[in-house]
């Protein structure tokens, strides 16, 4: 016990502070992101008829599987100097950590939130249809329908996000005080044999974690509940 | 006059099976119609094909007034409403359910709040009004259902079986209001059930299914 009080006293907090802020904020960053381009593609797929619909929800399920390495290096190849984008300089930068963990969430995102949204009742479309919905009001009556479902996928993907050390390890180079995340720290001190810092930073990531799904039950329970509030329904 | 339906030779199948072969009718504006017939004889078919929910394979359904055939636009959807026998309750509460059809036809806030309360009070569930729809009972729900039809007026009303696997209670509930909706001689009522004495309760003229076929009772 002495020893671990010992250990928390020497932590240099404002390193540690920085290293979960900057966690977070890639984090959400690339949340937003995702769901930007997850969510129209999840509502495409699941409320029209197009040719290569079951290609492109094939390819979508395929892309959650995604290596976060092979991610990774195929950032570094289209971020480095001679790569593609690399006018953007971006590689060792936060936004290049932003991208990796985009690339890797959105496609579960966009897989879980298709899946909720498919999974609504068809009779929902029907009622909206009788009540006189165009079909835009249907479309929207039917994704709020499936708000809960979509809420899953969007803490799904930022479980993925946050947990990624592969891809931002490569783009980002896992520099102190400017791309050192949470989980690229504990990396880090793992190699160096410094399993304490490790295991505290582990707790933090664990604790956010469990925060973000507290808040996700609490959205769901209030859904459930009795006084849930939609005053925007139609 | 008001609006009026038509049914000219409807014809549908499903997986080879004939379902509805060369059904007409002409429903008076203002009427009550009691449908009845066998499970799968073809009347939620019928309604669907009405409603304009499904395309009948061949025929026409006609919606008239002042004589002319009306084109089955929105415009036209929104005089009518079908109440489902699965209403298809949306997960909000019973004040937004019944606000649904008012809030996307743009009604201002102060007059659909006056028109849901006026509703929600016929049918006996004000004092739930800020409850969750889907926490209701099976009775409570068919009420729901149908208000969220009636609160918007509907010059053709169909309801596909409305006091179906709901206790008597709330059958006589469910009852009184269509007689009510009656009395108001506003909205032609189509209703399908397989009770004939609500049929003949209810109902102005009543209709038979056989076969796929309508025979005026």
């Amino acid at each position: 016990m002495s020893d671990l009080l010992s250990f928390l006293g020497g932590l240099d907090l404002q390193e540690l502070w920085g290293i979960v802020w900057l966690s977070l904020w890639v984090s959400a960053a690339a949340l937003m992101l995702a769901t930007a381009i997850a969510l129209p593609l999840a509502a495409l797929l699941a409320l029209r008829r197009f040719p290569g619909r079951d290609a492109v929800i094939n390819t979508l399920h395929t892309f959650m599987g995604l290596p976060p390495v092979v991610v990774g290096l195929f950032l570094y190849l289209l971020l480095s100097r001679q790569g593609l984008l690399g006018f953007l300089s971006l590689l060792y930068t936060p936004g290049a950590m932003v991208l990796a963990q985009t690339i890797l969430a959105w496609p579960i995102v966009a897989s879980l939130a298709h899946a909720a949204i498919v999974n609504v009742d068809p009779v929902i479309r029907q009622a909206a249809v009788t009540l006189g919905a165009t079909p835009r009001q249907q479309a929207v009556t039917i994704i709020k329908e499936a708000r809960y479902g979509i809420i899953s996928a969007i803490m799904a993907g930022f479980g993925r996000a946050n947990a990624e050390v592969g891809a931002v390890l490569i783009v980002g180079g896992n520099i102190a005080g400017y791309t050192r995340v949470m989980t690229t720290a504990i990396a880090l001190e793992t190699d160096k044999g410094n399993f304490e810092l490790g295991i505290v930073l582990g707790i933090i990531l664990l604790a956010l974690a469990l925060l973000a799904n507290l808040a996700l039950r609490r959205l769901q329970r209030r859904g459930r509940g009795a006084g849930l509030e939609m005053s925007s329904w139609a | 006059m008001g609006l009026r339906l038509e049914a000219a030779s409807l014809r549908k199948t499903y997986n080879s099976n004939p379902v509805l072969r060369d059904c007409s009718y002409a429903f008076a504006a203002g009427r009550t119609y009691a449908f009845l017939g066998p499970n799968g004889s073809g009347k939620s078919t019928l309604f669907r094909i009405l409603a304009l929910l499904e395309q009948a394979d061949a025929g026409q359904v006609n919606y008239l007034e002042n004589g002319a055939a009306l084109g089955q636009n929105l415009e036209l959807r929104r005089r009518f409403t079908l109440v489902l026998p699965r209403p298809g309750i949306f997960n909000t509460t019973v004040f937004h359910n019944v606000a649904y059809g008012l809030k996307i036809r743009g009604v201002k806030s102060g007059e659909l709040e006056v028109r849901v309360r006026e509703i929600l009070a016929s049918v006996g569930l004000a004092h739930k009004r800020g409850q969750r729809a889907l926490d209701l009972s099976s009775g409570e729900t068919k009420r729901l259902g149908l208000a969220r039809a009636m609160v918007l007026a509907p010059e053709i009303l169909f309801l596909d079986e409305p006091t179906a696997n709901i206790d008597p209670r709330n059958t006589e509930i469910i009852e009184d209001i269509i007689l009510r909706m009656k009395a108001g001689g506003r909205a032609t009522i189509l209703m399908i059930t397989h009770d004939p004495a609500q049929a003949d309760r209810l109902g102005d003229e009543l209709l038979y299914f056989k076969d796929g076929r309508l025979l005026a009772g």
